[in-house]
Order: C-alpha cells, then structure tokens, then sequence
C-alpha cells in the first residue's frame, strides 16, 4: 500500500507491504544508519525517532508511519555532532553497531530531560545494549557534554 | 516473523469489530509480541485513528485508552500520585523506553500475558476493561475470560483510596520478571496480586495482613520455567508479599 | 622499567573511525554490498543427531524468487575446519558445507538462495526433509566412549596430532606434570579438591555473522566479511570449495564486534558457495537467533582442581584436570582447553612446587563451540582463583594476603607456562593498589544493611598471553606519500578495539610525525601484508612489533634517498620527522621532496613492509575487586562497585585500554549473573534469542574503577602488552567469593542467579 511520511525532513511517497517493518523500509530508502542486532525487541539498535519518539523500527509496521514523521541518524548529524565526540574521546564508541540506536535515545533522552542525572540516564538507555563498551565510557561521554555546556 | 495480507486503520469501533470476527484478522497493539508470531494474518486492524490514545482523569477515575503505550502510564502523574508510583514501578524496568513507547495497554491487557507486569500492578488496582461488545468488565474477572473477538477499547481505574506497592525479581534488569507482586490496601482489605506465576497474575484477598504471606505462598498456584522453579516462586510470594506488607504500614 | 616521554604513545587518541561509527556511517558488511545481492538462508535441523534420508526440494524451487536450493549431494566432499588458526590447524578437519550426518540442532541443511528474503524464507518451509533422527550425546560427561558417536565418519582428519580420537568422540586429549604431585600433596598440611563447571556463553557481538560474495573483475572470487581473519579465512574457502587462493580475495569493512566469535569462518562459506555456483553476487546474515545457536560460543568446561597447602598458607602443588566439550565440531577445542591450565596455574609460580595439567576435549551434540575472549583461560582462572579463595577460607588467612604469599613475581621462571620467564610482572603492584584503591580491609567485611540485605567484597587476580608464541605473524607495509604523510596497511582486523588507532600512534611516534598524518587501512588478502589475524591477544604486541621494524626501515630508506638527493653517503644524513639533515653541513631535504624524488627515477621504495613474530607471549596481568549488595531472601545480587588495575605493559592508549577493561569485566560479570545456556532434553538450545540469553544492560552494573601499574615489557613495541582478553578473567570467581562471603555458600557453577542464592542452605 501507499504510504506518505516525513523522512528526515523531506515528505516522501512510498509503496510498502502490509508486513514491511521500519527498520527494511528505511535501510532500504538509504537510512543505513538503522541497525538490525536481534529479532526480538530487544537490543536497542534500530532506534528511530517517530514524531520525536524514540521506538523501536524493528517492530514497528511501515506502514504505521503514513502519516507521521520519521528521523533517523541520516537526518540529525549536526544534533547528534554536539555531543558525539565527547563519547569518542573516552573511546567508548568501539565497535560502533550500536552507536546509531544509542545516538538517537541520548537525543531523545536530552530533548526531553536536557540536564539528567547519571541514573536518569542509565535508566533512559536501559534498553540500548553495548557488548564492547561496559556502558561506563558512553556515561562518562554523556556527563563530560553535559558539564562542558555548563561551561 | 508473522505475515500479513492487508492492513487497515479503523474508522470506528464498529468496522473494527465487524473486521475482527474473521479468525484470519487481528487487531493489532504495539506489534512487539504479534511480530514473534510465524503465522498469518489475513487482516491487521490498526485503532490508532479512533483516539484510544489519551489518558483522561476524572474526580472519580482514569480512563485509559487501548493504544495508550506503557510510556504514557509510565509518566502520567495523575495516575502516580493516585497510584503512589506503583504503576510507573511496574513498568520502568520493561526492556526499554523504546519498547515502552511502542506497546500499548490494550495489547498487554487483552493478552493476559504471564509476564504482565501490567496486569499484575492493574488487579491490585480497582481497574475494569471497557469491551466493545461485552461493556464494562472487572479486570479480575476479564482475566480469567477466555480470549474471544471482541474488542478491549479502554483501561478504567476508578480511584477508589488506596495504598499499593509493586515489585518484582528479575534475573537481569530488563527480563520478564520471575516473579511480579503488587499489593494494596483499599476499602478495608488487603489484595496481592501476584504475576509471572509464570502464568497469568492472579488476584487473592484478606481482611488481615497478619498470615497472609504464608497464605499467598500455599494458595496461589505456580509452575517452573528457565527463569526460575516453582519452589524458589513460592519462596519469593512469601518474601515479596511480606515486604510488601511492611511497606504499606510504613515500616 | 623504562619511562620516556612520548609524543602519541600513552596518549588517548581519538580512534580513527570514531566520527563515522558514532555518526552512523555506512561501513559495516550490509551496509556497503550491493542491494541486488541474492539472499543466501540456511535450513537447519531441528534434530541434535540425525541422518538426511531423504531431501525433497523440488516444490522449494518453484517458490517465485528462488534460485537455487543445495543439499548434501550438492557439495565438494572434502572435509575441511573452520577455525581461522595457522596451518596446519590444530582443530580437526570435521566439516562438510552440508552434511547428510547433522550433528547439532542448528547444523546446515540446504542452503537456500532468492532473490528476497521472503522467497527464502518461504522456501525455506516448503523443503521437505525426512530424518533419521540418532540418539544424542548431551552430557558432555559422558561423551568419552559413548556409544553414539558424533563423528564416526572414516574422512575425519586432523591436520595436527593433538590426542584426538573420533571413534571414542575425543578431540584431543593430554597430560603433563611437573614435579612430584602425588608425593608433595601428601605432605600438604591441607588438600582441598573442588569442581567448576562454566557455560557455552555466547560472544552475543552486536553485528551478526555475516558475508557478501561476488565475482570481480577479474573473474575472482571476492568476499567482503564481517571476519577477524581475512587470510584465513581464504584459506579455508580454497580448501573448502576446491578453487586456488589466486582466485579468492576475502576483504573486511568495519566488523560490529567479534570478541572471537569471528575468529571462525562460521557463515563465509555459503554465499561463497552460491556465488560460484550461480554466478552471481550472493550475500549472507544470521539471524540473531542463528548467531546464537549456530555460531561459535566459549567452551563449556568442567574443571576439577586438586590443590595443597600448608597451614601458613604456601600454595605447593595443584593438578587441574579440564573435561571441555566443543560441541558437534572441533573448532578451536584442541587449543582452548590448553590455556585453562597455562593461563592459571603460572598464577602461583611464587610458591608452587609441582603440578600436573591433564585434559580431555570431547564431541557432542551441541552446538559447535569456537574462540571467546579468555580462550579457555577464563574457565581455568574462574576454578583455580575459586579454590584460593576456598583455601585462604579455610586457613583463616585474608584472600588478597594468601595471594602475597604466593604469587608470581617478576623474574620468576614459569613452568608451567613454557618455562618464559616473566620479565615484565606487576602482579604484586597491581595487588596493592588495587588493595588501597578498593578500601579492601573495609570492603571486604560482611555488613549487615538490614532488611535482608549483606554488603561484602571478593577478589581475583588474572592473566592472558600476547599472542601464541613461536606462531602468530603479524606484518606491516608503511608507505611514504607526496605531501609526507604516510599509509599504513595491515592484515590485522580492527573489530572496534582500536588497534587501527593504535598501530598508527606507533608509526606516528616513530616516524615523528602525527597520528591524523597516517592513514589506516586493513584488512584486504589482495592489499595487506600477511597477518595471522586478530585474535590471541596479539595485535597490539606482534603487528605493533612489525609497524616498529616497517618504520626503521622506512626511515632507512627515506635516508637513502634523501642522500641521493644531497650527494652524500647514507650514513651521513639522518630522519628528523619533517625532513632529512646533514648534521655536518646543516642541509635539510623534506619529505615532501624526498617523496617526489621517489616517485622520478628512483630506484629505493619509499615504502617498507616488515614480519614479526615472537618466541615468547609475555602475560599482561590483573587484579580485580567487587563490592555487591546481595538479598538474602530474594537472592538477587547488585554490583554496586568494580575496581581492576592492569598490567598491560606499557598502555599505548589509556582510555582504550580502559575501555577493554570496563568491556571484559561487564561481560563477565553476565557469564556469572545472568547469561545461561542450557539445551531441552533433545538437544534443542534454550537461549536462542536476546529474549531469552540476558547480556547485561546499563542497569545491571555498577560503578567501574579501572587503573593501570606500567611495567615495560622489554619485548614488546614501546613496551606494550596485551589487554583485550585478560579483562573477562576476574569476575566471575570474585563475584563468587563475594557471595560465599554473603551468603556461606561456594557456588561452583556458573551462572548464580538469584534463585541459585536464594535456595541454597549456607554449609556452615
């Protein structure tokens, strides 16, 4: 069926199947930046945001999106680049394939709480899994942004 | 994953309801379980358009609407402050805020899940479905209904006073829970509700708190799985009824 | 120890590839194949030990989409391993690309090839297949001279003789002693024997297995993999698919996470297959739930430990015998089982007097297991730190001060590690600062918080390899370019640890000039020079060691140009980063002169690739230290604090090797807590999804305190060791001393969830 979404900014047209999930209608319209790690909800990896939501596009119908606003990592480079190199200075991107989800719940996570605390933050990411970093890097990345717009 | 043929957003609980006696159709959640399915669907019924997604408060209740994801119940305030967090206990530790914002209420009602962390915190509650058809059910007895094709369109707690605490065991922070337990002290009687059993949370009542761990833990029927035996479940009944207890008197 | 002050070594460089990873970049396997790759499925048994007796695909094939459907009729029938380890391999050559005899509930079937997944997929379910369905060996305790064999074909071939024998389902087997065991353990005051058993856990890396293959320009075959070993991966595909390595070229983009798992050659073959086969570009990703039970986990172990000691303490003899099960295929099971005696007993070479090694690697029915981080050496330190810990209980003696006594120091000879002597070995150091830093006289009491609430400590101490000896290769080829900045190719495969970064702060130090000034490229079998891969530790240690001779010897040749260029003998003239001097004249030439020079009539390269290998594998060490909170009732436990210090050497970047640190210890922390594997009473593995198989999340650990205790290993580059494995050795037994401390109660198999602590009865 005909779907019409925001995607990234621009407004777009598609044809989808009724069972097409996010996550390949994305992939495929060029976002590589969604990342497929498990087959069950889990991990966090194919985090988009949906009219400003993070959610899960693994599991979530394309065709839900008619209708609504989509960003990927694709869209929100200069948002995402305030705050990415402070992880990058503790290392703490690593392997990277989880990045992408992780980037794009701290946006969420800092669109909707700008100044969190260290369980606020652990707690807003529970579901953004990492098997390289041990997760301490990636805090340690988050709270050094935070400090430094404090000046 | 599930296959399906078609997809169509309802107009009205009607079209809906006449979409959904067709065995081959489905109303459709957050997706996040019917998606693990291997079978097909002729029809996915999608409500989002009949704005079942809002919370409204009343002096007497909240009414919660179907596609209200556990997000949303998560970080309600109204329904916190009534609820002394217990219902933002129950769902914060839910895989992630991800997961949160895309299952909905309705789906985790209407599946009578063991697992059901909403379930459990909701039985402890004065809470009833609305059901399209069958009109408005106590949540306990909605439990023990055998899934039909009706529809379940809103949550309704009445906000009768109460005080109820929630907790949980899991073997890592996200996982089902081994074992859930919500217990409330409302209209001069206690309740424990207790989930993850592994099946479907149960509700049980006492005037007296005094045995009532000992009598959770012999009366409430539980069975073994990977995340735990039936021993180590009554065990916890106990336990977690207990301190749940000792909680409501402040101790 | 030597202390110098460097330019980029010791120093936290930004990794290369940070911007790009954290930024979302497409660089990983799926990301940069061609969309209109034939999508390559595995059907896999739902038995764990059958013969396909019939296999119809006939109806499979007219599913609109679909290609190509293969079975066993299908394929070579030369057996071949798919471990990537040095040739010849230790690990038998136990595998077809399809078997008719399946071995594991998972193994490969058909293999399925479509145009869309769903084709596939729905093909997929339409291949009839009638099995006969064989008993199973499940218990790896009594696979040794069971009659159900796993292997009991006559092709069975083992490249190496290691003590295998299929026909009593043995894979290797060995024993060795030193000293007299028997005759100090009866002089031993005390003689405590116990028995560890550690899971078949999975490395659970973010990216699943995955591989593209086509054929390119040249009519070859051209693989682009997710992969930790490009060359052997080559190897194995020759091998495998009958075609010479002239025609195969194996490339690897930005690979999501390896930890081991992609030191197998676990999913390369099949689109390989259907690429020659079809001739078109073919391209395979695993499901998480196949990367979960047809993958390449750790091997489960059970290990039992003799150990004596006298009253005062003094650790003198141990005998530690492993039973490792490998699972349906032999991957890495001759080699891993060896480091769970050599990477735990030299722990006590301070002390010891005797000890005898033995073990035995088994085949059975379950899924075929591979390299993980450890390699055998984390479930050899899990027993052999545990029974310390039970021993310093028993003598009434502090558990870190017990380790005082005994440990190995710097300088020691040890035995039972090859006789290497340890030149670099800060294990005391890393005991005492790990000992102040952690407040373990504090700590570590038993503290009643109420409410069914104990806070207490446990510790442990590790130690790893930095490559395997006299084996590992590693080599570098560093290229001189027109504007003076440099290439820098490598065989190695970065896997998100760095080790790009690093080699580049290594030439960067060496060539004077800076870290953004070298480019990094790798792994590619056409473009890199040969590298074993990356695993054992050994990047940072042995192709570190080559980019140190690449560059030595690139500067030579700079200088030989440069004299060219100023009419002076070689010798004359020295590399002073920007440029070349004469310091007898004062001349200077630079290097973007000296670059341009070399690309007119010039006969020296301006380019040099250098080999190294290493007749020792210097153990890099650590200490680590837990504080939990434990419920008494509900048996849960909270990591509330993890302090390590690490002797790695010299670290070439701290913040990296932190964050190795702080990676290791949370994975295993999950092997001890909440990762499980356990199979169904057919063979049918349980922890098949994320669902199921619990890694911990960001709410699961507590705080992590990491430092480092340098020493300078005079053999490694700038005095480097290793850290990418030691850092999953230390949780596991100190999270169990913790508990004992807590609860009374030793817990020798792993993982101890709550239930495990809840409902067990303290033996005091």
């Amino acid at each position: 069926m005909e779907i019409k979404l925001k995607l990234n900014g621009r407004n777009i047209t598609a044809s989808v199947e009724s069972d097409t999930v996010l996550l390949d209608f994305l992939r495929e319209k060029g976002c590589l930046s969604v990342k497929r790690g498990c087959d069950t909800s889990n991990c966090g990896l194919c985090t988009v945001l949906m009219d400003g939501k993070p959610v899960l596009s693994c599991s979530a119908l394309a065709v839900r999106a008619d209708g609504h606003e989509i960003y990927t990592l694709e869209g929100l480079q200069e948002e995402a680049s305030d705050f990415v190199g402070f992880i990058a200075d503790q290392g703490a991107d690593q392997c990277g394939f989880c990045n992408p989800g992780f980037v794009m719940n701290t946006i969420a996570l800092l669109r909707e709480n700008p100044d969190p605390t260290d369980d606020e933050i652990r707690a807003f990411l529970a579901g953004n899994l990492c098997r390289c970093s041990g997760y301490d890097g990636q805090l340690r990345g988050i709270r050094n942004y935070l400090n430094s717009k404090k000046g | 994953m599930v296959t399906i043929q078609k997809y169509v957003r309802a107009q009205s609980l009607e079209e809906a309801y006449t979409l959904n006696q067709n065995k081959k159709n489905r109303i459709i959640g957050g997706m996040l379980w019917t998606r693990l399915g291997r079978g097909s669907v002729g029809t996915a019924i999608d409500l989002c358009d009949l704005g079942l997604d809002r919370i409204e408060e009343t002096e007497e209740e909240f009414s919660i609407g179907a596609m209200v994801t556990l997000r949303d119940i998560e970080v309600h305030e109204g329904l916190n402050a009534y609820a002394g967090h217990a219902v933002a206990d129950a769902v914060k530790d839910i895989v992630g805020v991800q997961f949160r914002n895309m299952a909905t209420v309705g789906g985790s009602i209407w599946g009578r899940f063991g697992f059901s962390d909403v379930l459990t915190v909701f039985l402890a509650l004065d809470s009833y479905v609305e059901l399209y058809r069958g009109g408005i059910v106590p949540l306990e007895e909605f439990a023990n209904m055998k899934p039909d094709r009706d529809i379940l369109v809103r949550l309704i707690v009445k906000k009768t006073p109460c005080r109820i605490i929630y907790s949980s065991v899991r073997n890592q922070r996200t996982d089902f829970p081994v074992l859930s337990c919500a217990v409330s002290h409302m209209n001069g009687e206690y309740r424990a509700s207790i989930g993850a059993r592994p099946g479907r949370a149960v509700l049980l009542r006492r005037e007296s708190a005094d045995d009532f761990p000992e009598f959770a833990a012999e009366n409430v029927p539980v069975g073994g799985n990977m995340r735990g035996s039936a021993a180590y479940r009554t065990h916890l009944i106990k336990v977690l009824t207990e301190r749940s207890l000792q909680g409501l008197r402040g101790e | 120890m030597e202390h110098k002050e460097y330019k980029s070594i010791n120093k936290s460089v930004r990794k290369k590839d940070s911007m790009q990873l954290l930024l979302g970049k497409p660089v990983y396997t799926d990301d940069v194949s061609p969309k209109d790759a034939l999508i390559v499925k595995i059907l896999r048994s739902p038995h764990a030990n059958a013969i396909v007796e019939e296999i119809n695909t006939d109806i499979a094939k007219k599913v609109p989409g679909v290609v190509a459907v293969y079975t066993w009729e299908d394929v070579p029938k030369t057996r071949f391993a798919i471990a990537g380890q040095t040739f010849p391999e230790p690990s038998p050559y136990d595998r077809l690309i399809l078997d008719r005899h399946v071995r594991f509930a998972g193994d490969a079937v058909a293999i399925v090839a479509a145009e869309t997944e769903k084709a596939a997929v729905k093909a997929m379910n339409l291949i009839k297949v009638k099995y006969q369905v064989l008993e199973a060996v499940l218990d790896f305790r009594t696979a040794k001279d069971n009659p159900v064999l796993v292997h009991p074909e006559d092709d069975w071939f083992p490249p190496c003789e290691v003590g295998g024998d299929p026909k009593r389902n043995m894979v290797a087997s060995a024993d060795e002693t030193h000293g007299d065991v028997e005759g100090i353990l009866s002089e031993c005051d005390i003689v405590l024997e116990r028995t560890y058993h550690t899971k078949a856990y999975n490395q659970a890396m973010m990216e699943p297995f995955t591989a593209y293959a086509e054929f390119d320009r040249y009519g070859r075959l051209h693989l682009i993999s997710s992969t930790q070993i490009v060359f052997h991966t080559r190897r194995i595909l020759s091998r495998a698919l009958g075609i010479p390595k002239s025609k195969i070229r194996v490339e690897k983009p930005r690979i999501g996470g390896g930890f081991g798992a992609k030191q197998t050659a676990v999913c390369d073959v099949y689109p390989a297959f259907v690429a020659m086969k079809t001739g078109r570009p073919a391209q395979i990703i695993y499901t998480r739930e196949e990367s979960q039970i047809a993958g390449s986990p750790r091997h489960e172990m059970e290990i039992t430990v003799r150990m004596g000691a006298m009253n005062d303490g003094t650790i003198r003899v141990m005998d530690l015998y492993t039973l490792s099960n490998t699972g349906a295929y032999g991957e890495h099971g001759p080699t891993t089982v060896g480091l769970s005696g050599h990477k735990a007993i030299p722990l006590y070479t301070g002390s010891l007097e005797a000890f005898r090694f033995h073990y035995d690697v088994v085949y059975t029915n379950h899924q075929a297991a591979g390299a993980y981080r450890g390699y055998g050496a984390t479930q050899g330190i899990f027993a052999v730190e545990s029974i310390v810990n039970e021993l310093a209980e028993k003598i009434g003696m502090d558990a870190s001060v017990i380790r005082d006594r005994n440990m190995l120091k710097e300088g020691m000879v040890m035995p039972a590690y090859y006789n290497e002597i340890a030149n670099s070995c800060a294990l005391d150091r890393c005991m005492e600062h790990c000992r102040q830093l952690f407040n373990w006289e504090e700590r570590s009491k038993v503290r009643d918080m109420g409410n069914g609430k104990v806070r207490t400590a446990g510790v442990a101490m590790a130690m790893q390899g930095s490559c395997i000896s006299n084996i590992d290769v590693g080599s570098a080829t560093l290229k001189l370019s027109e504007d003076g900045t440099y290439n820098l190719i490598i065989g190695a495969a970065d896997m998100g640890t760095g080790c790009d970064t690093i080699l580049a702060q290594m030439a960067a130090e060496l060539m004077d000039c800076d870290v953004d000034d070298i480019a990094v490229f790798g792994a590619d079998t056409d473009v890199s020079p040969y590298d074993s891969g990356s695993y054992a530790s050994s990047t940072t240690y042995i192709t570190g060691q080559a980019v140190v001779k690449a560059c030595n010897e690139l500067k030579k040749n700079i200088c030989a140009i440069a004299s060219e260029m100023l009419g002076c003998a070689e010798e004359e003239v020295e590399f002073a980063g920007t440029c070349v001097r004469h310091p007898g004249t004062g001349q200077t030439v630079s290097l973007t002169d000296i670059a341009y020079k070399a690309q007119v009539g010039n006969t020296i390269a301006a380019e040099s690739t250098a080999t190294h290998s290493s007749p020792v594998s210097p153990p890099p060490y650590m200490v680590g230290m837990v504080e939990i909170e434990l419920d008494k009732l509900t048996g849960e436990v909270k990591v509330l604090d993890y302090t390590a210090v690490v002797d790695c050497g010299i670290p070439i970047n701290p913040a990296l090797a932190r964050i190795q640190t702080e990676g290791g210890i949370v994975q295993g922390i999950g092997h001890t807590l909440m990762e499980n594997v356990t199979y169904d009473g057919r063979g049918k593995p349980m922890e098949s999804s994320f669902m199921q198989y619990k890694l911990p999340t960001r709410l699961d650990v507590g705080n992590l305190t990491v430092e480092f205790e340098h020493t300078y290993e005079p053999t490694g580059p700038f005095g480097a060791k290793s850290i990418g494995e030691i850092v999953i050795n230390t949780p596991a037994p100190a999270i169990a001393h913790a508990i004992r401390r807590a609860t009374g109660v030793w817990h020798r198999t792993l993982p101890i969830t709550p239930e495990n602590i809840a409902m067990s009865v303290s033996e005091d």
